[in-house]
Protein backbone atom coordinates (compact mmCIF):
# COMPACT_ATOMS: atom_id res chain seq x y z
CA UNK A 1 0.00 0.00 0.00
CA UNK A 2 1.33 3.31 -1.01
CA UNK A 3 1.44 6.29 1.90
CA UNK A 4 -0.24 8.53 -0.03
CA UNK A 5 -3.54 6.46 -0.63
CA UNK A 6 -2.82 5.48 3.65
CA UNK A 7 -2.38 9.13 3.89
CA UNK A 8 -5.75 9.83 2.33
CA UNK A 9 -7.47 7.24 4.23
CA UNK A 10 -6.26 9.01 7.57
CA UNK A 11 -7.39 12.45 6.20
CA UNK A 12 -10.74 10.91 5.20
CA UNK A 13 -11.46 9.68 8.84
CA UNK A 14 -10.39 12.89 9.79
CA UNK A 15 -13.13 14.28 8.31
CA UNK A 16 -15.57 12.11 8.39
CA UNK A 17 -15.35 11.83 12.51
CA UNK A 18 -15.98 15.84 12.50
CA UNK A 19 -19.15 15.29 10.39
CA UNK A 20 -20.77 12.71 11.61
CA UNK A 21 -20.18 14.35 15.38
CA UNK A 22 -21.91 17.44 13.80
CA UNK A 23 -24.64 15.49 12.65
CA UNK A 24 -25.15 13.34 15.52
CA UNK A 25 -25.68 16.68 18.11
CA UNK A 26 -27.70 18.04 14.74
CA UNK A 27 -29.86 15.21 16.01
CA UNK A 28 -29.63 14.54 19.86
CA UNK A 29 -29.14 18.02 21.10
CA UNK A 30 -31.80 20.24 21.45
CA UNK A 31 -32.43 23.92 19.77
CA UNK A 32 -34.10 27.28 21.54
CA UNK A 33 -34.68 30.11 19.47
CA UNK A 34 -33.94 33.42 21.55
CA UNK A 35 -32.36 36.89 20.07
CA UNK A 36 -29.88 37.27 23.03
CA UNK A 37 -28.63 33.88 22.59
CA UNK A 38 -27.50 34.95 19.55
CA UNK A 39 -24.99 38.15 21.05
CA UNK A 40 -20.99 38.05 21.34
CA UNK A 41 -20.39 36.65 24.82
CA UNK A 42 -19.27 39.76 26.86
CA UNK A 43 -19.46 41.68 29.94
CA UNK A 44 -23.38 41.78 29.45
CA UNK A 45 -23.40 45.10 27.85
CA UNK A 46 -24.04 44.98 23.94
CA UNK A 47 -20.73 45.36 21.92
CA UNK A 48 -19.76 48.40 21.00
CA UNK A 49 -18.18 49.10 17.50
CA UNK A 50 -16.89 46.35 14.99
CA UNK A 51 -15.70 43.12 16.68
CA UNK A 52 -12.59 43.19 14.08
CA UNK A 53 -10.31 45.32 16.74
CA UNK A 54 -6.97 47.08 15.35
CA UNK A 55 -3.73 45.10 16.48
CA UNK A 56 -0.24 45.77 18.00
CA UNK A 57 2.47 45.82 15.15
CA UNK A 58 4.51 43.30 17.15
CA UNK A 59 2.57 40.22 16.32
CA UNK A 60 3.18 41.36 12.47
CA UNK A 61 6.64 41.31 13.09
CA UNK A 62 6.68 38.41 14.84
CA UNK A 63 5.25 36.46 12.37
CA UNK A 64 8.00 38.24 9.63
CA UNK A 65 10.37 36.72 11.43
CA UNK A 66 9.07 33.44 12.11
CA UNK A 67 8.98 33.27 7.96
CA UNK A 68 11.96 33.72 7.81
CA UNK A 69 13.34 31.02 10.20
CA UNK A 70 10.75 28.47 9.30
CA UNK A 71 11.70 28.85 6.21
CA UNK A 72 15.62 28.42 7.33
CA UNK A 73 14.01 24.80 8.94
CA UNK A 74 12.89 23.50 5.47
CA UNK A 75 16.63 24.38 4.14
CA UNK A 76 18.47 23.15 6.84
CA UNK A 77 16.19 19.44 6.62
CA UNK A 78 17.82 17.89 3.34
CA UNK A 79 21.52 18.84 4.54
CA UNK A 80 20.77 17.27 8.01
CA UNK A 81 19.70 13.66 6.22
CA UNK A 82 23.10 13.46 3.86
CA UNK A 83 25.08 15.71 6.85
CA UNK A 84 27.53 12.32 6.52
CA UNK A 85 28.25 12.09 2.84
CA UNK A 86 28.83 15.96 2.66
CA UNK A 87 30.92 15.66 5.71
CA UNK A 88 33.10 18.94 6.64
CA UNK A 89 32.52 21.40 3.24
CA UNK A 90 29.30 20.91 4.07
CA UNK A 91 29.51 21.96 7.59
CA UNK A 92 31.29 24.95 6.50
CA UNK A 93 28.80 25.94 4.09
CA UNK A 94 25.72 25.80 6.49
CA UNK A 95 27.79 27.62 9.10
CA UNK A 96 28.09 30.13 6.83
CA UNK A 97 24.38 30.27 6.09
CA UNK A 98 23.54 29.51 9.90
CA UNK A 99 26.44 33.00 10.85
CA UNK A 100 23.86 35.20 8.30
CA UNK A 101 20.61 33.81 9.92
CA UNK A 102 22.10 34.78 13.44
CA UNK A 103 23.28 38.29 12.25
CA UNK A 104 19.79 38.83 10.90
CA UNK A 105 18.51 37.24 14.14
CA UNK A 106 20.98 40.08 16.19
CA UNK A 107 19.84 42.73 13.74
CA UNK A 108 16.29 42.34 14.51
CA UNK A 109 17.15 42.14 18.48
CA UNK A 110 19.34 45.10 18.47
CA UNK A 111 16.51 47.30 16.47
CA UNK A 112 14.04 45.96 18.68
CA UNK A 113 11.71 43.86 16.95
CA UNK A 114 11.74 41.24 19.96
CA UNK A 115 10.94 43.82 22.24
CA UNK A 116 7.33 43.97 23.35
CA UNK A 117 6.50 47.66 24.35
CA UNK B 1 9.89 -9.77 21.24
CA UNK B 2 6.47 -10.21 19.95
CA UNK B 3 5.07 -7.30 17.63
CA UNK B 4 1.98 -6.08 16.21
CA UNK B 5 3.52 -6.90 13.23
CA UNK B 6 2.33 -10.21 13.27
CA UNK B 7 -1.23 -9.45 13.79
CA UNK B 8 -1.83 -6.97 11.06
CA UNK B 9 -0.18 -9.40 8.52
CA UNK B 10 -2.11 -12.31 9.58
CA UNK B 11 -5.14 -10.07 8.88
CA UNK B 12 -3.30 -9.18 5.61
CA UNK B 13 -2.95 -12.59 4.13
CA UNK B 14 -6.63 -14.07 5.53
CA UNK B 15 -8.33 -11.14 3.31
CA UNK B 16 -6.43 -11.62 0.63
CA UNK B 17 -6.98 -15.24 1.01
CA UNK B 18 -11.02 -14.62 0.45
CA UNK B 19 -11.06 -12.02 -1.58
CA UNK B 20 -10.10 -10.22 -4.45
CA UNK B 21 -7.35 -7.19 -4.57
CA UNK B 22 -9.54 -4.42 -4.55
CA UNK B 23 -11.98 -5.85 -1.73
CA UNK B 24 -8.63 -6.40 0.48
CA UNK B 25 -7.40 -3.07 -0.16
CA UNK B 26 -11.16 -1.27 1.04
CA UNK B 27 -11.87 -3.52 3.87
CA UNK B 28 -8.08 -3.02 5.05
CA UNK B 29 -8.67 1.11 5.13
CA UNK B 30 -11.63 0.99 7.01
CA UNK B 31 -10.21 -1.33 9.44
CA UNK B 32 -7.13 1.47 9.65
CA UNK B 33 -9.72 4.48 9.93
CA UNK B 34 -11.82 2.68 12.64
CA UNK B 35 -8.76 1.79 14.69
CA UNK B 36 -7.54 4.98 14.58
CA UNK B 37 -10.72 6.86 15.42
CA UNK B 38 -11.17 4.24 18.18
CA UNK B 39 -7.63 4.95 19.77
CA UNK B 40 -7.89 8.69 19.56
CA UNK B 41 -11.27 8.58 21.08
CA UNK B 42 -10.12 6.18 24.27
CA UNK B 43 -7.13 8.10 24.35
CA UNK B 44 -8.48 11.49 24.98
CA UNK B 45 -11.09 9.97 27.25
CA UNK B 46 -8.23 8.52 29.50
CA UNK B 47 -6.57 12.13 29.37
CA UNK B 48 -9.03 13.75 30.08
CA UNK B 49 -9.33 11.51 33.40
CA UNK B 50 -5.59 11.13 33.75
CA UNK B 51 -5.47 15.39 33.99
CA UNK B 52 -8.15 15.51 36.10
CA UNK B 53 -6.52 12.72 39.00
CA UNK B 54 -3.28 13.84 38.59
CA UNK B 55 -4.21 17.70 39.23
CA UNK B 56 -6.64 16.50 42.27
CA UNK B 57 -3.24 15.19 44.06
CA UNK B 58 -1.31 18.22 43.25
CA UNK B 59 -3.68 19.85 45.29
CA UNK B 60 -4.80 17.43 47.80
CA UNK B 61 -8.24 16.68 46.50
CA UNK B 62 -9.60 13.60 45.36
CA UNK B 63 -10.77 13.98 41.99
CA UNK B 64 -13.75 12.37 39.85
CA UNK B 65 -14.43 9.57 41.77
CA UNK B 66 -18.62 9.05 41.89
CA UNK B 67 -19.10 7.74 38.17
CA UNK B 68 -17.98 4.73 38.08
CA UNK B 69 -14.94 2.61 40.09
CA UNK B 70 -12.49 5.88 40.97
CA UNK B 71 -14.80 7.98 38.36
CA UNK B 72 -13.28 6.12 35.88
CA UNK B 73 -16.27 6.74 33.88
CA UNK B 74 -16.69 10.70 34.50
CA UNK B 75 -14.85 11.39 31.19
CA UNK B 76 -17.32 8.82 29.02
CA UNK B 77 -20.26 10.99 30.82
CA UNK B 78 -18.79 14.46 29.72
CA UNK B 79 -18.08 13.03 26.35
CA UNK B 80 -22.10 12.28 26.32
CA UNK B 81 -23.19 15.16 27.58
CA UNK B 82 -21.36 17.63 25.30
CA UNK B 83 -22.93 15.33 22.91
CA UNK B 84 -26.40 16.12 23.60
CA UNK B 85 -25.68 20.33 24.36
CA UNK B 86 -27.00 22.91 22.24
CA UNK B 87 -25.32 24.36 19.21
CA UNK B 88 -25.90 27.64 19.93
CA UNK B 89 -26.13 30.18 16.35
CA UNK B 90 -24.24 33.47 17.00
CA UNK B 91 -25.37 36.57 15.01
CA UNK B 92 -23.11 37.59 12.17
CA UNK B 93 -20.78 35.47 12.40
CA UNK B 94 -18.65 33.98 9.37
CA UNK B 95 -20.57 30.37 8.84
CA UNK B 96 -18.08 28.79 6.30
CA UNK B 97 -15.19 29.60 8.26
CA UNK B 98 -16.66 28.86 11.82
CA UNK B 99 -16.86 25.36 10.37
CA UNK B 100 -13.82 24.76 8.95
CA UNK B 101 -12.18 25.83 12.16
CA UNK B 102 -13.60 22.56 14.00
CA UNK B 103 -12.37 20.62 10.85
CA UNK B 104 -9.29 22.13 10.72
CA UNK B 105 -8.03 21.52 14.21
CA UNK B 106 -9.21 18.36 14.40
CA UNK B 107 -7.53 16.97 10.73
CA UNK B 108 -4.37 18.13 12.38
CA UNK B 109 -4.34 16.29 15.10
CA UNK B 110 -5.63 13.16 13.48
CA UNK B 111 -3.40 13.05 10.80
CA UNK B 112 -0.06 13.65 12.74
CA UNK B 113 -1.30 11.03 14.98
CA UNK B 114 -1.67 8.81 12.11
CA UNK B 115 2.46 9.16 11.84
CA UNK B 116 3.02 7.76 15.24
CA UNK B 117 4.70 4.91 15.64
CA UNK B 118 2.81 2.84 18.19
CA UNK B 119 4.64 -0.36 17.07
CA UNK B 120 6.27 -2.60 14.02
CA UNK B 121 3.52 -2.45 11.92
CA UNK B 122 1.10 -0.14 13.78
CA UNK B 123 1.65 3.02 12.08
CA UNK B 124 -0.79 4.13 9.45
CA UNK B 125 1.69 6.78 7.49
CA UNK B 126 5.22 6.08 7.67
CA UNK B 127 6.61 8.82 5.23
CA UNK B 128 10.31 8.65 4.02
CA UNK B 129 10.21 12.32 5.37
CA UNK B 130 8.59 10.98 8.69
CA UNK B 131 9.43 14.31 11.09
CA UNK B 132 8.92 16.59 8.17
CA UNK B 133 5.72 15.62 7.59
CA UNK B 134 4.73 16.26 11.47
CA UNK B 135 5.96 19.34 11.53
CA UNK B 136 4.37 20.22 8.41
CA UNK B 137 0.84 18.80 9.31
CA UNK B 138 0.78 19.75 12.91
CA UNK B 139 1.42 23.55 11.69
CA UNK B 140 -1.92 23.49 9.85
CA UNK B 141 -3.90 23.51 13.47
CA UNK B 142 -2.37 27.48 13.70
CA UNK B 143 -4.31 27.99 10.84
CA UNK B 144 -7.77 26.66 12.60
CA UNK B 145 -6.66 28.73 15.46
CA UNK B 146 -6.72 31.41 13.75
CA UNK B 147 -9.84 31.39 11.76
CA UNK B 148 -11.78 30.29 14.89
CA UNK B 149 -10.85 33.67 15.90
CA UNK B 150 -11.22 35.46 13.56
CA UNK B 151 -14.95 34.16 12.19
CA UNK B 152 -16.27 34.71 15.97
CA UNK B 153 -17.13 37.60 15.75
CA UNK B 154 -16.23 38.44 19.36
CA UNK B 155 -13.26 40.76 20.34
CA UNK B 156 -12.08 37.90 23.08
CA UNK B 157 -11.64 35.43 20.56
CA UNK B 158 -9.92 37.76 18.27
CA UNK B 159 -7.40 38.72 20.60
CA UNK B 160 -6.97 35.01 21.96
CA UNK B 161 -6.64 33.55 18.19
CA UNK B 162 -3.60 36.42 17.44
CA UNK B 163 -1.68 35.45 20.89
CA UNK B 164 -1.95 31.73 19.92
CA UNK B 165 -0.92 32.19 16.19
CA UNK B 166 2.56 34.46 17.51
CA UNK B 167 2.76 31.59 20.44
CA UNK B 168 2.45 28.90 18.49
CA UNK B 169 4.34 29.73 15.24
CA UNK B 170 7.51 30.93 17.81
CA UNK B 171 7.53 27.66 19.72
CA UNK B 172 7.08 25.74 16.31
CA UNK B 173 10.52 26.99 15.23
CA UNK B 174 12.61 25.32 18.38
CA UNK B 175 10.24 22.21 18.09
CA UNK B 176 11.54 22.11 14.46
CA UNK B 177 15.15 22.43 15.30
CA UNK B 178 15.55 20.33 18.05
CA UNK B 179 14.33 17.40 16.03
CA UNK B 180 16.78 18.74 13.24
CA UNK B 181 19.29 17.82 15.71
CA UNK B 182 18.19 14.30 15.95
CA UNK B 183 18.07 14.10 12.33
CA UNK B 184 21.44 15.17 12.13
CA UNK B 185 22.63 12.25 14.56
CA UNK B 186 20.52 10.06 12.45
CA UNK B 187 20.34 10.50 9.21
CA UNK B 188 17.37 9.49 8.11
CA UNK B 189 13.56 11.83 8.96
CA UNK B 190 11.65 8.27 8.58
CA UNK B 191 9.59 7.42 11.80
CA UNK B 192 10.50 3.78 11.90
CA UNK B 193 13.96 4.07 11.01
CA UNK B 194 14.38 6.16 13.67
CA UNK B 195 12.97 4.00 15.84
CA UNK B 196 15.01 1.15 14.85
CA UNK B 197 18.08 2.90 15.06
CA UNK B 198 18.02 3.28 18.88
CA UNK B 199 18.29 -0.37 19.47
CA UNK B 200 21.58 -0.69 20.75
CA UNK B 201 20.75 2.80 22.85
CA UNK B 202 18.07 5.85 22.76
CA UNK B 203 19.49 8.73 21.27
CA UNK B 204 18.72 10.61 24.43
CA UNK B 205 22.25 8.43 25.27
CA UNK B 206 23.68 8.20 22.15
CA UNK B 207 24.10 12.13 21.37
CA UNK B 208 25.60 12.94 24.58
CA UNK B 209 25.37 16.26 25.76
CA UNK B 210 23.46 17.74 22.55
CA UNK B 211 20.93 15.51 22.53
CA UNK B 212 20.14 16.06 26.06
CA UNK B 213 19.41 19.58 25.44
CA UNK B 214 17.75 19.01 22.29
CA UNK B 215 15.46 17.01 24.23
CA UNK B 216 14.60 19.48 26.73
CA UNK B 217 14.18 22.28 24.72
CA UNK B 218 11.71 20.18 22.59
CA UNK B 219 9.54 19.53 25.99
CA UNK B 220 9.28 23.27 26.70
CA UNK B 221 8.53 24.22 23.29
CA UNK B 222 5.99 21.42 22.81
CA UNK B 223 4.62 21.78 25.96
CA UNK B 224 4.16 25.67 24.84
CA UNK B 225 2.81 24.32 21.37
CA UNK B 226 -0.67 22.97 22.87
CA UNK B 227 -1.28 26.07 24.79
CA UNK B 228 -1.00 24.34 28.51
CA UNK B 229 0.11 24.77 31.89
CA UNK B 230 2.85 28.00 32.28
CA UNK B 231 2.07 29.41 28.53
CA UNK B 232 -1.79 29.24 28.43
CA UNK B 233 -1.90 32.66 27.55
CA UNK B 234 -4.37 32.28 24.98
CA UNK B 235 -7.06 31.35 27.08
CA UNK B 236 -6.31 33.46 30.20
CA UNK B 237 -9.59 33.15 31.94
CA UNK B 238 -9.43 36.39 33.72
CA UNK B 239 -8.45 38.30 30.52
CA UNK B 240 -10.31 36.87 27.69
CA UNK B 241 -13.08 34.52 29.28
CA UNK B 242 -11.57 31.32 27.10
CA UNK B 243 -9.59 32.67 24.26
CA UNK B 244 -10.05 31.85 20.61
CA UNK B 245 -12.95 29.00 21.70
CA UNK B 246 -15.15 31.27 23.40
CA UNK B 247 -18.60 31.36 20.97
CA UNK B 248 -18.27 27.51 20.78
CA UNK B 249 -20.82 25.77 22.03
CA UNK B 250 -21.56 22.02 22.41
CA UNK B 251 -19.49 19.74 20.35
CA UNK B 252 -18.07 21.94 18.83
CA UNK B 253 -16.39 23.10 21.31
CA UNK B 254 -15.72 19.41 22.65
CA UNK B 255 -13.52 19.18 19.05
CA UNK B 256 -11.13 21.87 20.92
CA UNK B 257 -10.69 20.48 23.82
CA UNK B 258 -10.40 17.12 22.14
CA UNK B 259 -7.65 18.13 20.01
CA UNK B 260 -5.86 20.27 22.92
CA UNK B 261 -5.62 16.66 25.01
CA UNK B 262 -4.51 14.63 22.04
CA UNK B 263 -1.99 17.34 20.74
CA UNK B 264 -0.89 17.02 24.12
CA UNK B 265 -0.37 13.09 23.50
CA UNK B 266 1.32 13.67 20.14
CA UNK B 267 3.45 16.22 21.80
CA UNK B 268 4.90 13.44 24.31
CA UNK B 269 4.79 10.36 21.89
CA UNK B 270 6.88 12.03 19.53
CA UNK B 271 9.64 13.03 22.16
CA UNK B 272 9.33 9.12 23.17
CA UNK B 273 9.79 8.39 19.68
CA UNK B 274 12.95 10.54 18.50
CA UNK B 275 14.62 10.65 21.64
CA UNK B 276 13.35 8.29 24.22
CA UNK B 277 13.75 4.77 21.75
CA UNK B 278 9.91 4.56 21.07
CA UNK B 279 9.04 1.04 20.83
CA UNK B 280 12.84 0.18 21.60
CA UNK B 281 13.25 -1.71 25.08
CA UNK B 282 15.93 0.03 27.82
CA UNK B 283 19.14 -2.19 27.01
CA UNK B 284 22.46 -1.92 28.52
CA UNK B 285 25.48 -2.95 26.58
CA UNK B 286 26.96 -6.03 27.97
CA UNK B 287 24.17 -6.31 30.60
CA UNK B 288 22.99 -9.59 28.51
CA UNK B 289 20.59 -10.96 31.20
CA UNK B 290 19.23 -7.22 32.14
CA UNK B 291 18.17 -7.19 28.22
CA UNK B 292 16.81 -10.45 28.04
CA UNK B 293 14.56 -9.19 30.45
CA UNK B 294 13.93 -6.19 28.97
CA UNK B 295 12.79 -8.02 25.69
CA UNK B 296 9.92 -9.89 27.45
CA UNK B 297 7.75 -6.11 27.78
CA UNK B 298 5.95 -5.89 24.52
CA UNK B 299 6.95 -3.04 22.86
CA UNK B 300 3.42 -1.48 22.80
CA UNK B 301 3.92 -0.93 26.37
CA UNK B 302 7.46 0.14 26.48
CA UNK B 303 5.91 3.48 24.33
CA UNK B 304 3.05 3.91 26.21
CA UNK B 305 5.23 4.06 29.19
CA UNK B 306 8.02 6.08 28.01
CA UNK B 307 5.03 8.46 25.87
CA UNK B 308 2.66 8.77 29.16
CA UNK B 309 5.99 9.68 31.42
CA UNK B 310 6.72 12.85 28.97
CA UNK B 311 2.64 13.40 29.70
CA UNK B 312 3.22 13.39 33.44
CA UNK B 313 6.09 15.52 32.83
CA UNK B 314 3.60 17.91 31.30
CA UNK B 315 1.20 17.72 33.74
CA UNK B 316 3.83 18.33 36.82
CA UNK B 317 5.05 21.79 35.35
CA UNK B 318 1.33 22.99 34.32
CA UNK B 319 0.03 22.13 37.66
CA UNK B 320 3.43 23.94 39.37
CA UNK B 321 4.23 27.19 37.86
CA UNK B 322 2.17 30.57 37.63
CA UNK B 323 1.09 31.96 33.86
CA UNK B 324 3.93 33.61 31.98
CA UNK B 325 3.29 37.63 30.29
CA UNK B 326 3.24 38.00 26.97
CA UNK B 327 6.70 39.17 26.89
CA UNK B 328 8.43 36.68 28.77
CA UNK B 329 7.04 34.15 26.73
CA UNK B 330 8.24 35.38 23.53
CA UNK B 331 11.49 36.67 25.04
CA UNK B 332 12.21 32.97 25.84
CA UNK B 333 11.55 31.73 22.67
CA UNK B 334 13.45 34.33 20.55
CA UNK B 335 16.36 35.42 22.98
CA UNK B 336 16.78 32.17 24.71
CA UNK B 337 15.58 28.78 22.97
CA UNK B 338 15.94 30.17 19.35
CA UNK B 339 20.16 30.74 19.99
CA UNK B 340 20.64 27.66 21.98
CA UNK B 341 19.29 25.41 19.49
CA UNK B 342 20.98 27.01 16.52
CA UNK B 343 24.02 26.39 18.50
CA UNK B 344 23.03 23.09 19.25
CA UNK B 345 22.51 21.89 15.69
CA UNK B 346 25.92 23.20 14.95
CA UNK B 347 26.78 21.27 18.15
CA UNK B 348 25.59 18.03 16.92
CA UNK B 349 26.91 17.91 13.36
CA UNK B 350 30.81 18.55 15.38
CA UNK B 351 30.03 15.16 17.31
CA UNK B 352 28.51 13.02 14.47
CA UNK B 353 31.26 14.02 12.13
Amino acid sequence: MSNSALFLVVLITAIFMVFAALLLAKWLAPTSANPLKGEPYECGIPTRGTSWAQFKVGYYLFAILYLVFDVETVLLFPWAVIMKDVGVQGLVLVSFFLIILALGLAYAWKKGALQWM
Amino acid sequence: MFHFEVVTNWIDALLREHLSEGWTLLIEFILIGVVILTVYSVLALILIYLERKVCAFFQCRIGPNRVGPFGVLQSVADMVKILLKEIIKINKVDPFLFRLACYLVIIASICTFGAIPFDKGLQAVDFNIGVFYLLAVSSIGVVGILIAGWSSNNKYTLIGAMRSGAQLISYELSCGLSLLAIVVLSGTMQLSQIVEQQADAWFIFKGHIPALIAFIIYLIAGHAETNRGPFDLPEAESELTAGYHTEYSGIQFGFFYLAEYLNMFIIAAIAATVFLGGWMPLHIPGWESFNGIMDYIPPVLWFLGKTFFCIFLALWVRWSFPRLRIDQLLSLEWKILMPISLINILLMTLLVL
